[in-house]
């Protein structure tokens, strides 16, 4: 059993573990078994979580002694190393950070830990989120378990790359212009960035906060949709967080792929981001998908949203204008690095500790913000950055007038070779545009996989609904996902290659 | 092309707290120069009746109860401190001589 353990889905897994066919340990030990097995290339882990197991056996004993859990109870998950976590390091992926062990949980953390979810460790990231590779990590970049010297996507590359190698059945992940859909993207796997507001953000190390929102990673839709019940709903914490009740997402999910059809779903095309820039062997996936889509029922109509031609634009205004604020609490004062020679005055000491933990990436966003938010330059800059919003706003809700849901490739092109765009931060920033304007406009949105490209590499789908509609994205996505893995005969992670490790042959690659 | 001159990076820098080695500065004032040559197209569609939206969704004083809930200990604030003495966080001097 052991052996086939990694290759359920998250909610099959759990079902065996309900129904007590697995226990929690045993689930947990075969996946930190992969882990040791992958990760030395795939790179997907920072920190493992010494303490799973011993949290695994507490959860299998509260099962044994009668206790009612929840239905995810005892199940691994993989932690965004962005995301606070008590008894492991917490970095962002920075130097900065190195070590630190943050005194209280995120909140998303909190609830999963409640929901009894067991912890494997934490994911590897660009630097503080800013990144489309992961190859701004200040760790080493994650590689992507289709091919391995191309890159997993990023900011969560990590958490993406966890899920498509079978190291973790669910994770978490945080999107500010793309970070979980454009990961989902490249390896074949599923993201959804809810509603800004819909999941709290206390305890996510902050990157931009108008754009962060933390979400779910994982194989299938349904499996996103019951991390997402899990970690969303309002949080006192957080004064961004929405107060509102929530439909159950996992019940829109088992309904969206039990009806078989679209009939009655007004599917919208978005012009903007189905031509330039899109590589054709990724256009003709989005093509059949249209198809597929019409030939379930939907009504396709196309949708112009002429803005979006600006809103990488806007998004590079205000993210670094937003993170040059944030990434002051880098100081050296309370938390983390500090780099210290005798005779330095306090501000001597920041800035050499600035300049010494923070990577290449993080200083260009942080002096471009600074630049942005000048006197002077404020206006012309930060100011009309956040007039676009206002248009990109206008834009879906002109969309959604005429359709239920929107779609677009996910991302513009497979995966990148690592290294490709590494010395080009503006081809790194241009590749966003197909993600971002939903984080400039707060509506939720989902990337799932719709095929393999001319390189036999993954190809990413996205679903973007109305704010707070997060529940069409899931009652929609898992028809979508049973359509089409009802034409190549499963989901698309069971169609990776095999990686080479200790236990495998490697015939696969 | 924007000039954003060696000057200007160094001076941001400077208000980011950050000290930039030479070749830093030298690579960061030609990439910013033309990041900025590109995201300043905002302005083409930013017209004055435009209003802005600097947050996705409108709140406005988000107020809690104002009740002593349960804080951090001073010694789990302490334990990521790079140096304290159990009461404060420990820092080199704030002035320098010049000042």
């Amino acid at each position: 059993m052991t052996a086939d353990i990694t290759r359920l889905a998250g909610h099959e897994l759990a079902a065996l573990l309900v129904s007590g066919e697995v226990s929690s340990v045993e689930a947990t030990q075969a996946h930190l078994d992969r882990i040791a097995e992958v990760d030395g290339d795939v790179h997907a882990f920072l920190h493992v979580n010494e303490a799973a197991l011993e949290q695994a056996r507490a959860i299998d004993e509260r099962r044994a002694a009668g206790e009612e859990l929840h239905e995810l109870a005892g199940a691994p998950v993989a932690i965004k190393d962005v995301l606070c976590t008590v008894g492991m390091p917490s970095t962002a992926g920075s130097r900065i950070l190195e070590g630190w062990i943050p005194p209280y949980d995120a909140t998303v953390v909190a609830r999963l830990k409640q929901a009894g979810l067991v912890a494997l460790g934490k994911t590897n990231m660009d630097e503080f989120a800013m990144g489309s590779s992961t190859e701004h990590s200040a760790y080493g970049p994650t590689r992507n378990p289709w091919d391995l010297e191309r890159i997993p996507g990023g900011s969560g590359g990590g958490s993406a790359a966890a899920v498509a190698a079978f190291e973790a059945p669910f994770a978490l992940g945080s999107d500010t212009g793309g970070s979980i859909r454009q990961p989902a993207a490249v390896t074949g796997t599923v993201g959804m960035k809810p509603t800004y507001g819909g999941v709290s953000r206390y305890g996510a190390i902050a990157l931009a906060s108008s754009l962060d929102q933390v979400g779910p990673v994982t194989r299938t839709v349904l499996d996103s949709a019951l991390i997402h019940d899990v970690i969303g709903g309002h949080d006192p914490l957080d004064s961004t967080s929405l107060e509102r009740e929530w439909p159950s997402f996992a019940a829109a999910a088992r309904e969206g792929a039990s009806r078989g059809d679209l009939a009655g779903l007004r599917v919208g095309v978005v012009k903007e981001l189905d031509s330039e820039g899109i590589a054709a062997d990724v256009q003709a996936r989005f093509q059949e998908t249209v198809r597929v889509l019409t030939d379930a029922g939907a009504e396709v109509v196309e949708v112009s949203c002429p803005s979006f031609a600006y809103s990488v634009a806007a998004y590079y205004l205000i993210l670094p204008a937003e993170a040059s604020s944030n990434l002051a609490r880098f100081d050296s004062v309370r938390f983390g690095l500090r780099v210290e020679q005798a005779g330095q005055t306090v501000e001597d000491v920041m800035a050499a500790t600035r300049e010494a933990g923070f990577g290449a990436e993080v200083k260009r966003r942080i002096i471009l913000g600074t630049y942005a938010l000048s006197a002077g330059y404020y206006d012309a800059y930060y100011g009309s950055a956040q007039k676009v919003r206002t248009l990109i706003q206008r834009d879906f809700d002109a969309a959604f007038e005429q359709a239920d849901i929107l779609i677009s490739p996910a991302a513009p092109t497979t995966a990148f070779k690592l290294g490709e765009k590494l010395d080009d931060p503006l081809a790194m920033y241009v590749n966003d545009i197909t993600t971002i304007p939903a984080n400039l406009a707060g509506i939720p949105g989902m990337g799932l996989p719709m095929g393999l490209g001319d390189d036999g590499l993954p190809v990413g789908l996205q679903l973007l609904a109305p704010m707070f509609e997060d529940e069409r994205l899931y009652r929609a996505g898992a028809a979508i996902e049973a359509l089409l893995a009802e034409r190549w005969g499963g989901i698309l992670t069971t169609k990776a290659p095999a990686l080479t490790g200790r236990e495998q042959d490697g015939a696969g690659r | 092309m924007s000039e954003i001159t060696r000057e200007d990076v160094q001076h941001l820098a400077g208000l980011a707290r950050i000290a930039l080695t030479d070749d830093e500065v030298t690579s960061l004032t030609s990439e910013l120069s033309a990041i900025v040559d590109a995201i300043a197209t905002v302005s083409e569609i930013a017209g004055p009746d435009v209003p802005a939206t600097s947050h996705p969704v409108p709140l406005s004083n988000v107020m809690r109860a104002d009740e002593v809930g349960e804080t951090l200990s001073a010694e789990q604030v302490f334990a990521g401190a790079p140096s304290h003495d159990g009461e404060r966080f420990r820092v080199s001097a704030i002035l320098g001589e010049e000042q």
